[in-house]
């Protein structure tokens, strides 16, 4: 019944017109990115955060959550639409969603898949409201040691594990681990790796990076491998009034996929995409027409973009509640929450309870506000799915700019932004995933404070991390994902 | 396509690449080198992640190389056409880049934005500049009002950020 009561208290936090007006804006300006190819949420939050010094925390939060939440309703119109996957969670949808608008029935894909995101987005949350408190009480016994091991096994299940290698995952990880060591460093006030340069001592901005490799990297790749512009945008055609037989088929494949998603999305794993293939594989086995897959079975879209919401919800508990990010986006929040002075972790929800109730309510009412904006007010997004290319990713770079020189009016910061635009483009170019970069930058600092701190607590004797149970089994994880993958391999041949 | 095989000439990229890694590893062990460091922290001191960071990613960059040349690099997503890289658009955009830096401080946000915004259009194939040039003005003179006015985020002055 706390929890309950604690709810009610967010909700009358979240209520307010103001911050109603918040989520609104988060919801449309995420719908926005989300429909849009080549933005996502990790870029449109990392532009927004200078609003950290303006905004109060509540309703930044508000307005972010409203942003990542939309972006994931967006996508869906995109894959449906263009084929064209706005991020990798929605490739899935594009599958069976594409196909069924290309049989004329663009609308009802539509349809199921935000019914979809809304049912699962809520139930998820409804999870995340009553899960939260329970793994604070849990993470309340965390030591130095059991944060680092947990953080080591976080690292190599964003890295290694999801993505498709290991090493290239890892090597973007330690990447943004250095590039979160740039500056001074906190304890001994020793400069790292700042060659000489005033700028850097306060190390590198988040946002820089974020934009760099997400608009700048991002835009540099498709305008030399020519990927714009390709695709036609299929129209609207069909009823948005899903027949008896759609429903009858899509309720089954919302809630599995919503079942799939929110428990591996609040592993401190994360991700969105291991669900969304999941649920797909799933669905396609339990269907009880498994050959109209691969030629738009309304199952393939339903379950795909429940999991994909619920998994975005999940993610929200291990970042809320142990100051955990597992996908670039939570990253940059949790970055959001460091320029407010605030460490999200376990007494997060002690301390700012106005704050995290808040936000947990604005959820369930950005899911209602987003259901409104992307089912009767779809027309709107496919006229912004036909702005042209060229348009297109001229504003981005323009966006992309003034999100960089308004940190500190430095062409230094503009350089630095075109140069991991250039790095952005070697990754994007030869198949390295950019989220282990944010999550490094971010996470790794952290990483290295828990690390000393436990070093420290025991005369600098390493084996603390393996004669601590909880810790050396938070360990044994992290080297079972690293390596049973590749065992695994070894055995079938 | 063609499969990779081992030795052969595709691996070239991405061996390159790996070797990239290692000399990145390699900088960053020679300035880990370089952090100073007290001898009251040394058990634990601000050194021991860099190390870690340097072996690891010379390690990681080695073990690229590796995979590059015997051809296991897996299919990026670059393969899946055999188009050239498209240097000329890859010239424009660069040219804007340069242009943006080389001008905001002097001319200001609105009007190095603008020729970003052109030459950015140009190379994603658009060749109707009038168009673009108004809808640049207007597009960074909106970003510049809204970030500037609404939000109170400097973005530094300039030629016509000074008149409004």
């Amino acid at each position: 019944m706390e929890t309950f009561d604690a709810l009610m208290q967010g909700f009358a936090v979240a209520i307010t017109p103001v911050n109603l007006l918040w989520a609104l804006a988060g919801c449309t300006l995420g719908t926005a990115v989300g429909v849009l190819p080549g933005l996502g949420p990790a870029l449109t939050i990392a532009l927004l955060l200078p609003i950290t010094f303006k905004v109060e925390a509540t309703a930044a939060f508000i307005l972010f959550a409203g942003i990542y939440y939309g972006a994931m309703y967006g996508g869906s119109t995109t894959s449906i639409l263009l084929n064209t996957p706005g991020e990798s969670a929605t490739i899935v949808t594009a599958l069976e969603g594409n196909r069924m608008a290309r049989k004329g029935r663009a609308a009802a894909a539509l349809a199921t898949a935000a019914i979809g995101s809304f049912v699962a987005g809520t139930i998820a949350t409804i999870g995340l409201t009553f899960l939260a408190p329970v793994v604070v009480e849990f993470a309340l016994k965390f030591g130095p040691a059991e944060y680092f091991s947990l953080m080591v096994l976080a690292f190599v299940t964003v890295s290694a594990v999801l993505g498709s290698s290991a090493l290239r995952g890892l090597a973007c990880l330690f990447f943004g681990i250095w590039l979160g060591l740039i500056g001074i460093d906190l304890q001994t006030g020793q400069p790292r790796f700042t060659f000489g340069l005033v700028e850097l001592l306060d190390g590198i901005n988040v946002i820089v990076v974020a934009v760099g490799l997400f608009a700048v990297g991002e835009t540099l790749y498709l305008a030399a491998r020519h990927r714009y512009g390709n695709d036609e945008v299929i129209p609207m055609t069909g009823s948005l009034w899903m027949t008896v037989e759609d429903w009858a088929r899509s309720w089954k494949a919302w809630l599995r996929g919503t079942f799939i998603g929110f428990p591996i999305g609040a592993m401190p794993a994360g991700g969105a995409e291991v669900p969304t293939f999941l649920s797909y594989y799933v669905e396609k086995k339990l269907s009880k027409k498994p050959e109209e897959f691969g030629h738009g079975a309304i199952e393939g879209v339903a379950g795909p973009e429940a999991a994909n919401n619920a998994s975005a919800a999940g993610v929200l508990v291990p970042m809320l509640t142990l100051g955990l990010p597992t996908s670039a986006t939570a990253a940059i929040m949790l970055s959001a929450f460091q320029s407010y002075g605030i460490n999200p972790g376990p007494l997060l929800l002690q301390n700012q309870p106005q704050l995290v109730w808040g936000l947990i309510a604005s959820l369930y009412i950005g899911n209602v506000m987003l259901i409104v904006l992307n089912l009767p007010l779809v027309g709107l997004w496919v006229k912004i799915l036909q702005i042209p290319a060229p348009l297109l990713y001229g504003g981005i770079l323009v966006f992309a700019t003034i999100g960089t020189y308004g940190i500190s009016q430095s062409w230094i910061d503009l350089l630095l932004l075109y140069a991991i635009g250039g790095v952005g483009y070697l990754m994007r170019r030869y198949d390295f995933p950019a989220a282990p970069v944010i999550i490094g930058m971010i996470l790794g600092p952290l990483a290295e404070q828990e690390f000393r701190r436990a070093m420290t607590i025991n005369q600098g004797d390493p084996s603390v991390f393996l004669t601590k149970p909880l810790s050396a089994v938070l360990l044994a994880l992290a080297l079972a994902a690293l390596l049973g993958p590749h065992l695994y391999r070894r055995l079938k041949r | 396509m063609n499969p990779r095989v081992p030795g052969s000439s595709k691996n070239r990229g991405p061996a390159l690449v790996g070797a990239g890694v290692v000399v990145f590893a390699l900088v960053v062990l020679w300035q880990t080198t370089q952090i100073p460091v007290s001898p009251l922290y040394s058990k634990v001191g601000p050194t021991i992640f860099p190390y870690m960071v340097a072996g690891g990613l010379l390690l990681l960059g080695l073990a690229l190389i590796a995979q590059a040349w015997r051809g296991e690099w897996g299919e990026t997503d670059a393969d899946s056409d055999d188009q050239p890289t498209d240097r000329r658009s890859l010239g424009w955009l660069a040219l804007g880049l340069i242009l943006n830096v080389a001008l905001i401080d002097a001319l200001g946000f609105v009007i190095a934005s603008t020729l970003l915004f052109v030459c950015t259009a140009r190379a994603f194939g658009s060749l109707n500049w009038k168009r673009d040039l108004g809808i640049a003005v207007a597009l960074a003179l909106i970003a510049y009002l809204g970030f500037a006015k609404l939000l109170g985020i400097s973005i530094g002055a300039g030629v016509l950020e000074g008149i409004l």
